[in-house]
């Protein structure tokens, strides 16, 4: 294998693991504030729909990226609703959500199949990208890529120094406890859900708008699923997100490494292998079972009901 | 103020009337759709909901339709009860389909009367082992069984896809992404005459009776529930959940095997890459909308079953995206659960509080 | 001078679904005057302080604090105020350090970690309770949590602090520790209301009492001044028996026998058992005393067979002679074992099933399934009869479990298990948050069970209930056990020694034993 090919296929990892990194950031404070969101893949998908339609009509790719993370956020508001105000149960409203999601967009999105659209460019930072082999790889991508580094060292220290990521981490160990000493629970989630949301939209319109560009049902494949399992390998680190991120980047355009050594797999098979790989990592998560523990937010995916 | 307050005991009431008012609710919230999308809303209504099922063969595609999405259900219920989340009967029947054809293929030329008997079992098999699998991981490596039998499904799928484009593809098909028609008797036989309902509904309806005798009157359905409810106390009374786990997982995985089956070996009769327009993903609908019991599932099946024939009309007569299906089943399950909310608790009227100092 | 009040309640009426919580109640409090709020579980206790610390509002009624009228919103306007609170069960998080605990409940007031860190030091030290604030709470032992939720209310300025039961939780020499502190702080003139269910301590501490009953205030006293006769009185009414003296037996030969039994703690909130070795003789009581979360949990679950050690070479647990430690909770019930588990709702019985159903849940063998289906009529029957025999309040067999109160559901869940005629009985704080009919009724049944022959090992963090039922009394401590004696040997002192992980002290001294009766 060239060099060439190699330093390629690492810019593609980083562009595939973009859209992982994006959710699984947003889903991982989400759960940290122990509420399971099981509807990131129809957050993704109305974010995908909406971003694509958005810059289809107006031609503004930033402006389909904001409208895609405000529609992500009304779809995590409803989710919102229903399991934080009416107490439903989290894995069920969460599948809802995701049915909902790939129908509705389907529906929206029905006559915008096989349209074309201009894409996000890429932006090379000054200085940055001249930095041999890793420049390109890293600082040759475009602004959604940037911002996704940028939500992650946000994400980082939000819970390493701030006072809000302790509030948020007590609310999801015993909100109970955090009610009592005057944390407004439900606020707190409701915020973190939100910009669970926000962030699946965005993901979502990254597929649609720089990713492929284009707009097809079901488009986004899984990767919401994926995202949620990678929450669960990365035991609620930031730091272990972005790692799995772009792992599982990887495994998803393994395809291309395949043809580039030349071997000749039919492509349905391979594209088997993000999935079987998210197997195999939950798996091998089970080994350290009790480690896992200490790091899973204790109240995740119980409903908490403030009693008057 | 209007504050949500704890019932002491659950509402059996509110159970019940539960998912009828979300039925209700979708109604009204699919005449304003139709309302911003049609001139007529009510006529896209009665297209959509009544227009399906005006004649007789309307009827009988309805049961048609209900068998998969029922089975599969019935199975769904079995592991919900015991608290096991099974996402994955679209992937066990995706697997029914592909080893029931592959043994169906078998039987191309033959009139053997063993051959649909002999598809239908490679379908169960196909499924049990695949939600097998899942059983196996969830018991003997804790993973999470919603995101394994997720991402099987995708694996099923791209398995089933990679079939009809390789090893199961018709070599006379002008290397279109199907398989060989199937032979005669390997089809399901036809049980009402000029349509195309076959015999696969009665499998239904006994797989109904048995679940209900299953989960109301035997004492291993019993455990199950037990252990869906209040997985300490299964411990506490020795019930094996392990075992358990397999045991409803693999009965699911069987039935939605058994359902993937009968669609290929019944109105499709062949293998095809669009088998299942996502009936695994509706049962999950239809189980909880019927509550977890064999006769609410049934209604529900039923219910769903015409939206997706509501789906197919509308496009045609109305125009509209086939989608719209989706976006239906979605509304239908938001609403119940938002609606469910009145099993547990219900609404009070609080007065504001009174002020405690006094005004002095 | 007139010397301001610090607290005043006057009317406070609280309306909770189905229940008048709070029924027109008054109450004050004095500067550095330590209060006592005595109560049955169920009475009221809870409710008034929540609203005294703006956990929830009163539908009437006026609070006053140091004599201005205060609308206390919310848990932050009681701390801003001077009130601090310590609840009963901990409102700590786990995996949080002391510090950062601190810091999450004063807000901004708390300042930087750094100075918070200092404040703590110097606080905790000078009322003689030391933290170091850098440790994870879920390093800390119960004792050290009720610290660290002190000295969360002292490192404010406090005037009122509240007490949730605080000595539930602790062994009778950390109870000596803490009430010095208390003194300390009421001598500074901070005012102390201490809510519990316990007279004698009552009557060590405190100078005034309030005594509730079913919401509403029954009587008010200065405890020095009283008997505990005369304060159970105001607390239960007349017409219920407060409590009676059993007789004490040996039993007969050895039904449960543990030989050197020890286990491994899976993670670190689980306690490994140290070579644990007992009997349980047919026909006897066995009490084991010790602070929660000291292996009485895992002691249980390896006695119940839910949890079972992978292989062990040696059997360390026998049934009547018969090693039962491959078992599974299914077949030890076979060999005769009956459990009740401290969880009642949530284990001991299933919340949204049935009574009837519940009955099934543990007492499958007894005829109720045949050919693997149930069989429904002698199942309701069943159920009607425990009902019926040991007189549970419920609508019927088709009542839910958790539409019954923890008292009926306890009664029915012993009553459960006493009809299968058990030969060993592991029951765990058998009448826990039970109101004390109930717990007369409950300690009868287990007498009875215990004149019938049956071998009992009860689990309590009650003291008076241990001395009062058991016949040989040992305490765990840190998954290790104390030596065993019979109950009229062992001074409570010495058991304050054995939960504190003591076991050296096992002299007997005959005068020194105290028997506590409540």
């Amino acid at each position: 294998m060239d060099f060439d090919l190699f330093v390629n296929i690492l810019y593609a990892t980083i562009r595939t693991g973009t859209p992982l990194l994006l959710v699984a950031l947003g889903e991982m404070v989400c759960e940290k504030s122990g509420v399971l969101n099981l509807g990131q893949e129809g957050m993704m998908l109305m974010g995908a729909v909406t971003g694509f339609i958005v810059v289809n009509h107006f031609d503004i790719v930033a402006l389909g990226f904001v409208s895609a993370a405000i529609v992500g956020m009304l779809m995590a508001i409803l989710f919102a609703v229903i399991v934080l105000f009416l107490n439903a149960n989290q894995v069920a409203t969460g599948l809802a959500l995701t049915i909902f999601g790939s129908g509705l967009s389907a529906f929206i999105g029905a006559d915008y199949e096989g349209k074309i659209i201009t894409s996000l460019d890429s932006l090379a930072l000054p200085i940055l990208s001249d930095i041999p082999v890793i420049g390109h790889i890293l600082f040759n991508q475009d602004l959604v890529v940037y911002f996704s580094f940028a939500m992650f060292v946000g994400i980082y220290l939000f819970f390493k120094k701030s006072r809000g990521g302790l509030i948020l981490r007590s609310i999801g160990e015993n909100p109970d406890a955090a009610n009592v000493i005057g944390l407004s629970v439900l606020k707190v989630r409701f915020l973190a859900i939100c910009f669970g949301g926000a962030m699946a939209g965005i993901a979502g319109a990254y597929l649609s708008i720089a990713y492929t560009p284009l707009w097809t049902e079901n488009m986004t494949s899984g990767r919401g699923w994926i995202a949620l399992a990678l929450v669960v390998f990365a035991s609620w680190r930031a730091e272990r997100i972005i790692l799995g991120a772009y792992l599982f980047g990887f495994a998803s355009i393994i395809h291309l490494v395949a043809q580039g050594l030349g071997f000749a797999i039919s492509s349905n098979l391979l594209a088997i292998l993000p999935y079987a790989a998210t197997i195999v990592i939950l798996i091998m998560l089970s080994a350290n079972k009790n480690k896992l523990k200490l790091y899973e937010p204790v109240s995740l995916g119980k409903p908490w009901f403030k009693k008057h | 103020m209007l504050r949500l307050e704890a019932r002491p005991e659950i509402s059996t009431f509110w159970s019940y009337v539960s998912p009828i008012l979300a039925a209700v609710l979708t109604l009204i919230a699919g005449f304003m759709l139709f309302s911003a999308l049609t001139d007529d809303p009510l006529q896209a209504l009665s297209t959509f909901f009544i227009s399906p099922i005006a004649d007789a063969y309307g009827i009988s595609e309805l049961l048609l339709k209900a068998t998969p999405i029922l089975l599969c259900a019935y199975g769904l219920a079995i592991c919900y009860r015991a608290s096991v989340w099974n996402i994955g009967a679209e992937g066990q029947l995706l697997m029914g389909a592909l080893i029931g054809s592959s043994v169906a293929l078998l039987f191309v030329d033959s009139t053997s009367s063993m051959a649909m008997p002999l598809t239908l079992l490679a379908g169960v098999v196909g499924g049990t082992l695949w939600a097998g699998f899942a059983a196996m991981l969830k018991v003997q490596f804790h993973t999470n069984e919603i995101l394994t039998t997720i991402m099987m499904n995708y694996i099923a799928l791209n398995l089933l896809v990679w079939s009809v484009h390789g090893p199961l593809k018709d070599p006379n098909g002008y290397n279109f992404p199907e398989s060989a028609l199937f032979g005669d008797s390997t089809l399901m036989p036809i049980l009402w005459a000029d349509t195309r309902l076959h015999i696969g509904i009665l499998f239904a309806a006994i797989v109904m009776v048995l679940t209900w005798v299953f989960l109301r009157r035997s004492f291993v359905g019993f455990q199950i529930q037990v252990l869906g409810l209040d997985p300490s106390a299964a411990r506490m009374a020795g019930f094996k959940g392990k075992k358990l786990t397999y045991l409803v997982l693999m009965i699911s995985g069987g039935l939605a095997g058994l359902a993937g089956a009968i669609e290929v070996a019944g109105p499709i009769g062949q293998l095809v890459p669009s088998v299942s327009p996502g009936y695994g993903y509706s049962a999950i609908i239809v189980a909880f909308l019927g509550r977890l019991h064999p006769v609410g599932i049934t209604l529900a099946g039923l219910l769903m079953a015409l939206i997706f024939m509501g789906g197919e009309l509308a496009q045609i007569d109305l125009g509209l995206p086939n989608a719209i299906t989706g976006v239906f089943q979605g509304l239908l399950l938001f609403f119940l659960l938002a609606c469910d909310v009145f099993i547990r608790y219900r609404i009070v009227n609080v007065p504001k509080l009174l002020p405690t100092n006094s005004a002095s | 001078m007139h010397k301001i009040k610090r607290l005043e309640l006057r009317g406070i009426s609280k309306q909770y679904p189905g229940c008048l919580a709070n029924d027109n109640i008054d109450l004050t409090i004095e500067p550095g005057e330590i209060h006592a709020l005595l109560g049955e579980n169920g009475a009221g206790k809870s409710t008034l302080m929540k609203i005294i610390y703006g956990v929830t509002q009163p539908n009437q009624g006026e609070v006053f604090f140091n004599e201005h009228p205060v609308n206390i919103k919310n848990p932050a306007q009681a701390r801003d105020m001077g009130i601090g609170m310590v609840f009963q069960h901990f409102s700590l998080f786990e995996s949080l350090t002391i510090v950062e605990n601190i810091a999450l409940a004063l807000g901004k007031q708390g300042g930087d970690i750094k100075s918070l860190s200092e404040r703590i030091r110097i606080v905790s030290s000078r009322y003689g309770m030391p933290l170091q604030p850098d440790r994870l709470v879920a390093t800390l032992s119960t004792g050290e949590r009720q610290r660290v939720e002190i000295v969360r209310c002292l490192v404010q300025d406090i005037e009122l602090l509240i007490l949730d039961e605080p000595t539930s939780v602790l062994t009778p020499q950390e109870v000596e520790a803490l009430f010095s502190t208390l003194r300390h702080l009421s001598s500074e003139g901070c005012s102390i209301l201490f809510i519990s269910h316990k007279l004698h301590e009552v009557t060590a501490l405190c100078d005034h009492a309030t005594i509730l009953r079913h919401g509403k205030v029954s009587g008010t006293c200065i405890p020095k001044q009283e008997t505990s006769k005369s304060i159970a009185t105001m607390m239960v009414g007349n017409e219920t028996p407060i409590s009676t003296n059993y007789n004490k037996v040996q039993g007969d030969e050895v039904f449960l026998c543990i030989d050197n039994l020890s286990t491994n703690a899976k993670h670190d909130f689980e306690v490994a058992l140290k070579k644990i070795s007992l009997n349980v003789k047919k026909g006897e009581i066995l009490g084991i005393a010790g602070v929660a979360g000291n292996g009485q949990e895992e002691l249980l679950m390896a006695l119940s067979g839910e949890i079972r050690q992978k292989k062990s070479k040696n059997p360390s647990i026998y049934f009547d002679g018969q090693p039962v430690d491959s078992l599974n909770p299914f077949k030890r019930r076979r060999l005769g074992m009956g459990f009740v588990p401290e969880d009642r709702l949530g284990r001991g019985a299933v919340p949204t099933m049935t009574l009837s159903q519940n009955t099934l849940l543990t007492s499958f063998d007894f005829g109720l399934v045949k050919n693997g289906l149930i069989q429904v009529k002698k199942m309701k029957a069943l159920a009607n009869l425990i009902i019926e025999k040991y007189k549970v309040k419920a609508v019927g067999e088709f009542s839910h479990a958790e539409s019954l109160s923890g008292g009926n559901l306890q009664k029915f869940i012993i009553g459960r298990e006493m009809q299968q005629n058990p030969k060993l009985l592991l029951a765990s704080h058998p009448t826990w948050g039970v109101d004390i009919g109930a717990q007369v009724a409950i300690h009868k049944a287990l007498i009875q069970l215990r004149d019938q022959g049956g071998a009992i090992l009860v689990v309590s963090e009650d003291l008076d209930e241990l001395y009062q039922i058991s016949d040989r009394l040992c305490a765990i401590c840190d998954g290790e056990l104390s030596p065993i004696k019979a109950t009229n040997e062992v001074s409570l002192e010495t058991v304050g020694c054995w939960m504190a992980g003591d076991f050296s002290v096992d002299s007997v001294n005959e005068k020194e034993i105290v028997h506590v009766a409540s």
